[in-house]
């Protein structure tokens, strides 16, 4: 080889090295629409050099670099967007459109029909903390959810009355698989309590309609819970109050991977009972044990295994005049034994699939005994009123088992398919009077498979369509429900929203075993929505049409009543508004809520379609919180109002059902009062937390009817009221270990 | 000759590699000194823009990442808003997204650990009521971690004592105490001694600033 060409070699090499060919490049950056974007960044990918676009969406910059480079303009919110071009010219220009991005941020939400309570949504509109602190809720996770539109004021039986449904047709979930007795078994006229701590979950999702395929077995409504992640902290907690004690411990690993929790509180109504005069007279003063157990172990970085146990005893007696004969008593006496267990995982799988699986298992034994008594609280037989001396044994066990794979597709778009399976077993033994025993069983096998998508089209425009399908072992049928919800943005705030569903659900257990053959219930929902989010405000309207189809009805089978065909009907439409403001009165917030319900039906022994005796047609709340720094207390006022309600003597002579006396209640009024002090506040001593709680319902004592109940001959009739006209809780917790002050400041500010 | 084409090629690449790390660190610098006298959103955007082009480009050093990261989140608090966090958000979420990238390469640095903390520092005050618990109680942590990592950080006592000095008098905070802890970090700042002249130095100028409020 001679010099020369390595020379040659050589001065070309330095000559490419030191031979500054300047490139400039400049262009415009647009959206899809043509308007300028301001801020991008644009970059000659692998080099220092590039720009930021300025307010018109220019840019420009000159780079020494030479040969085939690629241009990156990137910009939060799109797309980031690449160029190939080569840097042989003095002088570039490239003009960019960069699409924009659908992420979770700016996406629409599809929202029709539900209202979602929980720390971080961005359409939710209670968190856990208000449905703690609802003046008219005393606690209770339902309580809370009846300040909200669409559900009903019914106060003489728990559950949760949406949309001109009954309450059987409203299922609540736990972790994705269904709780079977969500309530402490019923009691004649008293309105119970659900069972779970509000502050249990995490997430709370009342749907009033139209709600997703993953979730069946419920006509109108689905409250979908979501149970807490490992804490933050360990923590002991004591609580004591006018109707009982409680203590809790909660234990987190050094490493926040895992952590486990036991809790016990004991309920004795006694003292509350002794000041505050109950319309029955309590011979067995309710008395509650319920303890749990809890753990949570992170099995990976993303996913969690939960597990929730529970176990309740509770037991109560009372008597009341009889309205069926006058001097004499009913004694009405009832034990509750539940247990209910509940196993969850969540992981993801890869980058684009997760696992969610649950199961769950329950126990509930009911034992009711009733008897007439006569003026010195001695069981008497009175003919022709045998039937009032009775003891009833339930026994049931409940057991889930739901597993749910979602696929990420494209965009914020997903896929989400799995498979459910419920069984049940119910038995109950009947002992009448003589001794006679009528022993009957009921068991069920629901299977159930269901298929669901979220697409995103784009940011202003997704789809949520699903189908689920069951089958049912008891009714030997199948079914199959479509559903699909639509939501549009019209604005940075506001949005549209549309839903349609099928629904099916079985007979009411209470109406079985039955000797016909029986179908599913069904009803399709029908709803629109306009819905305008602001950090500080809230605004929702709502319009729904309901259509039943094939609802139970029943006639009287050997002196009990049981579902003897499909033929029932129904509709239900209504006008919804919500509205909450934290915005124009500082540290001041307050929602009200209104809905209008017109709803027909003719179910059970109904002789044709009449408006059931839950629904009102209209229903009213106003609910205030305001928190005073300087006291340190927070005050929680609301106000309900509904409507009268209708209420009928129902009665078979044998020739078919006939209304033989029928009328309206007067208006419902409540208004509930509470107050959270807190002592420690501001104090810097971390570490134990101190709420005080005063609470009323029904501050002003004004009478509340809630229908009538007739006697068996239907000569007389009786008001069915609350066991008192107001009751007031008085109480104080403690927790150490854990600074939970902030929380309850920065909810109620 | 073969020789000589080797040695000229050695020698080459030499001029080459250290131009190229040389170029760095004067970029870095430039960039750096134009940091510590802005205070404006535009221009904290651009200067994030070409610190971020300088990390993608160099794809191993942290401390591009760090500065695209901080100069992003200053954006965000140049914006001068409070409770706004559709407006401040982005500006977050970019900063995160980059100083996420900068820990990635550097695990475990006190400086990281100070920018996160000013990060959900920014979100916090986007939404103060309703972000308390989640990134008042990150930001505390980032900040408690920042402080174990390297006690001798004096960046970690000027943002503790800014703080302090921001907090209301109900939740435990104080103007006094505040000070005190800037008078701490002006301590620590005397004897701190960066690594390097693109290693993190800022903070004194601020201290003094709230210490003559």
């Amino acid at each position: 080889m001679s010099a020369k060409p390595l020379l040659l070699l050589f001065i070309l090499m330095t000559g490419v090295y030191s031979l500054h060919a300047q490139t400039r490049i400049s262009g415009k950056v647009t959206d899809k629409k043509g308007r300028p974007l301001y801020s991008a960044s644009i970059t000659l990918k692998d080099s220092y050099d590039g720009a930021t676009s300025d307010s018109a969406g220019n840019y420009s910059f000159t780079t020494t670099e030479t040969g085939s480079f690629v241009l990156v303009i990137s910009a939060s919110g799109y797309q980031q967007t690449e160029i190939p071009l080569t840097l042989d010219q003095p002088e570039l220009k490239v003009d960019v459109q960069v699409k924009e991005q659908i992420t979770e941020l700016r996406a629409v939400v599809i929202s029709a029909g539900t209202f979602e309570a929980s720390d971080k949504g961005r359409t939710t509109v209670l968190n856990s903390i208000d449905i703690a602190t609802t003046a008219s809720g005393m606690g209770d996770i339902t309580g809370a959810l009846k300040t909200l539109p669409g559900a009903q004021q019914v106060g003489e039986t728990e559950g949760l009355f949406v949309r001109g449904g009954t309450a059987s047709e409203t299922r609540t979930f736990i972790d994705g698989t269904p709780v079977n007795n969500f309530f402490y078994s019923s009691v004649p006229n008293i309105s119970q309590r659900g069972r779970f701590s509000p502050f249990l979950f995490k997430g709370t999702v009342f749907s009033t309609g139209g709600y997703s395929a993953l979730y069946g077995q419920a006509l109108s409504a689905a409250l979908i819970l979501e149970s807490v992640d490992i804490p933050d902290e360990s923590e002991g907690r004591v609580n004591v109050s006018v109707i009982g004690l409680g203590a809790g411990l909660q234990h987190v690993a050094k490493n926040k991977k895992s952590s486990w929790g036991v809790n016990y509180d004991y309920t004795n109504l006694w003292p509350a009972f002794r000041v505050i005069k109950q319309k029955q007279d309590f011979y067995d003063v309710p008395v509650y044990h319920t303890a749990d157990a809890n753990f949570r172990i992170k099995t990976s970085a993303t996913g969690i295994l939960k597990y929730y146990g529970y176990f309740s005893h509770n037991k109560t007696g009372f008597r009341t005049n009889s309205i069926d004969t006058l001097g004499y008593k009913d004694a009405f006496g009832l034990k509750n034994l539940n247990t209910y267990h509940n196993l969850s995982w969540k992981e993801k799988i890869g980058r684009k699939w997760r696992l969610q699986a649950g199961t769950s298992f329950s126990v509930n034994n009911d034992d009711i005994d009733s008897h007439l008594q006569d003026g010195t609280n001695k069981d008497i037989l009175l003919t022709g009123l045998e039937f009032k001396q009775f003891g009833l044994e339930s026994r049931g066990r409940f057991y889930n088992l739901k597993a749910v794979l979602e696929r990420r597709l494209r965009n914020l778009s997903m896929l989400r398919f799995g498979a459910e399976y419920n069984y049940s077993n119910e038995r109950s033994v009947y002992t009448a009077y003589n001794g006679l025993r009528f022993d009957q069983r009921v068991e069920e096998h629901i299977k159930a498979a269901f298929a669901e998508t979220d697409v995103y089209l784009t940011n202003e425009l997704a789809a949520k369509i699903g189908t689920r399908f069951e089958h049912s072992s008891l009714l030997g049928k199948v079914n199959i429900a479509p559903r699909a919800s639509l939501a549009y943005r019209l604005g940075e705030e506001s949005q549209a929203s549309l839903a349609y569903g099928i629904f099916y659900q079985n007979p009411e257990r209470r109406y079985l075993p039955s000797p016909y053959d029986l179908n599913f219930s069904r009803a399709a929902h029908y709803i629109a929505q306009y819905q305008k989010v602001s950090r500080l405000t809230t605004l929702r309207l709502e319009a729904f049409y309901k259509k039943y189809h094939n609802l139970i009805k029943t006639e009287p089978f050997n002196n009990t009543t049981v579902a003897a065909n499909n033929n029932g009907y129904g509709q239900a439409h209504g006008v919804e508004l919500f509205w909450r403001d934290k915005k124009t009165i500082k540290n001041f917030d307050y929602w009200i809520s209104y809905s209008y319900l017109n709803t027909k039906r003719d179910f059970l022994n109904y002789p044709g379609a009449l408006t059931p005796n839950f629904a009102a047609t209209h229903t009213a709340s106003l609910v205030l919180k305001k928190f005073v720094l300087d006291w340190k207390t927070g005050f929680n006022l609301s106000y309900t109002y509904a409507t009268p309600r209708k209420y009928y003597n129902i009665f078979d002579d044998g020739t078919g059902s006939k209304i033989i006396d029928q009328g309206e209640t007067p208006d419902y009024h409540n208004v509930g009062f509470s107050m959270n002090y807190l002592p420690k506040l501001g104090t810097k001593k971390k570490g134990q937390f101190t709420v005080l709680v005063l609470s009323v319902n029904n501050i002003f004592g004004l009478k509340q009817i809630y229908g009538y109940n007739y006697s068996y001959n239907n000569i007389r009739r009786q008001a069915i009221i609350p066991p008192s006209r107001t009751f007031v809780f008085i109480g104080a917790f403690i927790s150490f270990g854990v600074d939970r002050t902030d929380d309850i400041i920065n909810n109620n500010l | 000759m073969k020789k000589v084409f080797f040695f000229s090629l050695l020698l080459l690449t030499g001029i080459a590699a250290n131009a190229q790390s040389e170029k760095y660190v004067k970029s870095m610098e430039k960039l750096i000194q134009a940091m510590d006298t802005t205070w404006n959103t535009d221009r904290l955007v651009e200067l994030s823009n070409s610190f971020e082009r300088i990390a993608d480009a160099e794809k191993t050093q942290w401390l591009p990442y760090y500065y695209a990261a901080l100069a992003r989140v200053n954006a965000g608090y140049a914006l001068g808003k409070n409770n706004a966090a559709e407006q401040t958000d982005p500006y977050a979420n970019k900063a995160e997204e980059l100083i996420n990238k900068a820990d990635a390469l550097e695990a475990n640095n006190s400086e990281i650990y100070v920018v996160k903390k000013l990060i959900n520092t920014l979100k916090l005050i986007g939404d103060v009521m309703g972000r308390y618990m989640t990134a008042g109680a990150a930001s505390a942590e980032a900040l408690a971690k920042a402080k174990s990592l390297n006690p001798e950080n004096p960046r970690v006592y000027l943002q503790e004592g800014i703080d302090k000095m921001n907090t209301p008098p109900q939740f435990g905070g104080s103007v006094e105490e505040g000070k005190k802890i800037l008078e701490k970090s002006l301590e620590k700042f005397k004897a701190f001694k960066p690594a390097s002249s693109i290693h993190p130095q800022w903070g004194e100028s601020v201290a003094q600033r709230f210490l003559s409020r």
